[in-house]
């Protein structure tokens, strides 16, 4: 285990009144994983991030680094530790007036790294992100994707043990928030740099989280590792993420057909294999209809969610349910036909 | 020429005056990094003070300290000291304008590698401030030259007095015109000059 918050309690006094931005958070983070952290704005995630290296000092309860709590460290001793937890921002913060190479090399040279090591350093990272030819270019030229992957080679530069990312991808569009998680996903596996990363969109916690931690008004409201949280999400605010992803809203001609049967969501995780479609209406004397659904890519896992229609007498749709039960799908909104205008999830 | 030299020097010790106070008024401003109210309001309060003094003035009123300092009230000497005491306080507020605009979540960024605070302080803020405070210092220097037209009361010399002894108390306009032409080529060249240098340290094309 790398770094331990326990019980940290974050209050702001501003001229509105208390705002008690954490409430009593313990969180965990293991060497070598990917933990996200998920929240709406205001939920606290940012000061959660800024307290695992003190930027902001919690209020009470403490932070553990590898056994030893962060708030008894004098300023030098924290420095210290601080060059070993990398940061990266939404809003890149490189040196305007310095070039590429610049700000990976400043750093390096204010932390007493020597002189040789340097330039070797720098050219290394430059090519993990890709950025070689790059390196006598001004932030200015470059493009949002290019400023954070030098942002994140000069995170590397100090070749940190742990990474925090906070809301690194939330400034750049889509395609270049993928080949920068791509990144991350490569860094977090040649150097086994742990990473603890909030943000406010799930696909960012399914391409390449481990472990994941919902947020809402200061607390963590849920955790688990991700293939869980997607499959059997407990908290509302945890099934409005994931539901994010699906766009499974039925139009409600679908939803209102008159015909008996029963309407279930079915989670699907990769380990249920994907014979379990033809099974079903071979043992059973059912009809599924699929009416809407989609698989998630996860890290590593696929997690499929579709929305079914069982037809047949009741006693065979039951048991076709159980058996999928059996098989690890888990088996939601099981409605009765009366019920079924209500809308699903 | 006297006015070189009193700009010059009264510049060199402003600027060693001024930079640190404006480093220090952006430190201890609430919510920064060495946030400290009571030293804030208190450099605020002598800043104000020392600027609502206008320049003729101050020459007179702080003749002992400008003796105690330098032993003469007198020629450029003597009028170096209120120069300082004007322009310090002014290039103060100029450079606390032009450090206040540098990106926090960079000071953040570097507070988090691990960063010296003074280290920060040179590196990130007054570096990327280079452009900003080019600009100002441009404009202190031609406060500057201004002030030191009124050195002449106190026999400092320079262009200001020429204009005022020759130009009006013996009626010579032409001298006047020179100086005043010399006056307004200098404080063009100087701007041209500043903003040249400032647009190339700015970097963000």
């Amino acid at each position: 285990m790398m770094i331990r918050l326990e019980n940290v309690s974050k209050t702001f006094v501003t001229k509105m009144g208390r705002v008690d931005a954490l409430k009593n958070v313990s969180l965990e983070l293991k060497k070598g994983e990917i933990f996200g952290v998920i929240g709406y704005s205001g939920a606290g995630k940012s000061t959660l991030i800024r307290c695992i290296n003190l930027l902001e000092r919690p209020t009470s309860g403490r932070v553990v680094w590898n056994g030893v709590d962060l708030s008894t460290l004098s300023p030098r001793q924290l420095r210290e530790t601080r060059r070993k937890i990398g940061m990266i921002f939404q809003g890149f913060h490189l040196l305007k007036t310095a070039t590429v190479y610049e700000n990976m090399a400043i750093p390096l040279k204010l932390s007493g790294v020597p002189k040789e090591k340097i330039r070797e350093r720098v050219e290394k990272y430059l090519a993990v992100v890709g950025l070689e030819d790059k390196r006598d270019d001004y932030p200015g030229q470059l493009s949002g994707g290019q400023k954070q992957r030098v942002a994140i080679a000069r995170a590397l530069a100090h070749e940190p043990e742990v990474l925090l990312c906070d809301e690194a991808t939330s400034a750049l569009d889509p395609e270049t928030t993928d080949a920068i998680l791509e990144l991350l996903l490569k860094i977090n596996e040649e150097f086994g740099i742990t990473m603890l990363l909030i943000t406010h969109e799930m696909n960012v916690i399914q391409k390449v989280c481990d472990r994941v931690a919902v947020m809402e008004k200061g607390q963590i409201v849920e955790s688990g590792p991700v293939l869980q949280i997607f499959t059997s999400p407990a908290h509302e605010t945890t099934r409005r993420f994931v539901n994010s992803l699906f766009q499974i809203a039925l139009p409600r001609s679908l939803s209102r057909r008159d015909d008996s049967g029963r309407l279930v969501t079915l989670f699907v995780p990769s380990s249920v294999g994907e014979t379990f479609w033809t099974q079903i209406s071979r043992r059973f004397d059912v009809l599924p209809r699929l009416l809407s659904g989609g698989i998630l890519h996860l890290k590593g896992q696929t997690l499929g969610r579709w929305v079914v229609h069982f037809t047949g007498e009741e006693e065979e749709v039951n048991k076709a349910l159980l058996f999928l039960q059996d098989q690890g799908v888990r088996i939601e909104g099981v409605m009765l036909h009366a019920e079924r205008n209500r809308q699903i999830s | 020429m006297q006015t070189f030299q009193m700009v010059g020097i009264s510049l060199f010790f402003s600027v060693i005056i001024g930079l640190p106070m404006g480093v220090l008024l952006v430190m201890t401003r609430p919510g920064r990094i060495g946030s400290n109210p009571f030293l804030y309001q208190t450099l605020n309060l002598i800043i104000n003070t020392i600027r609502s003094i206008p320049f003729i003035i101050l020459l007179f009123f702080i003749l002992p300290f400008t003796k105690w300092v330098v032993g003469t009230t007198i020629g450029v000497k003597g009028v170096i000291v209120p120069l300082v005491v004007y322009t310090a306080p002014y290039i103060a507020r100029l450079m606390e304008q032009a450090l206040f605009e540098v990106d926090r979540g960079v000071i953040e960024a570097y507070e988090a590698m691990g960063i010296r605070t003074r280290d920060i302080i040179w590196h990130v803020m007054i570096r990327e401030a280079r452009p900003s405070i080019v600009l100002g210092l441009t404009i202190a220097t031609i406060g500057l030259i201004g002030a030191t037209a009124m050195a002449g009361l106190v026999g400092g010399g320079g262009l200001g007095d020429l204009a005022y002894r020759f130009g009006h108390l013996r009626y010579e306009a032409e001298v006047m015109y020179v100086t005043v032409l010399l006056l307004i080529l200098l404080v063009q060249g100087l701007q041209v000059l500043g903003n040249r240098l400032a647009d190339r340290l700015k970097k963000d094309s």
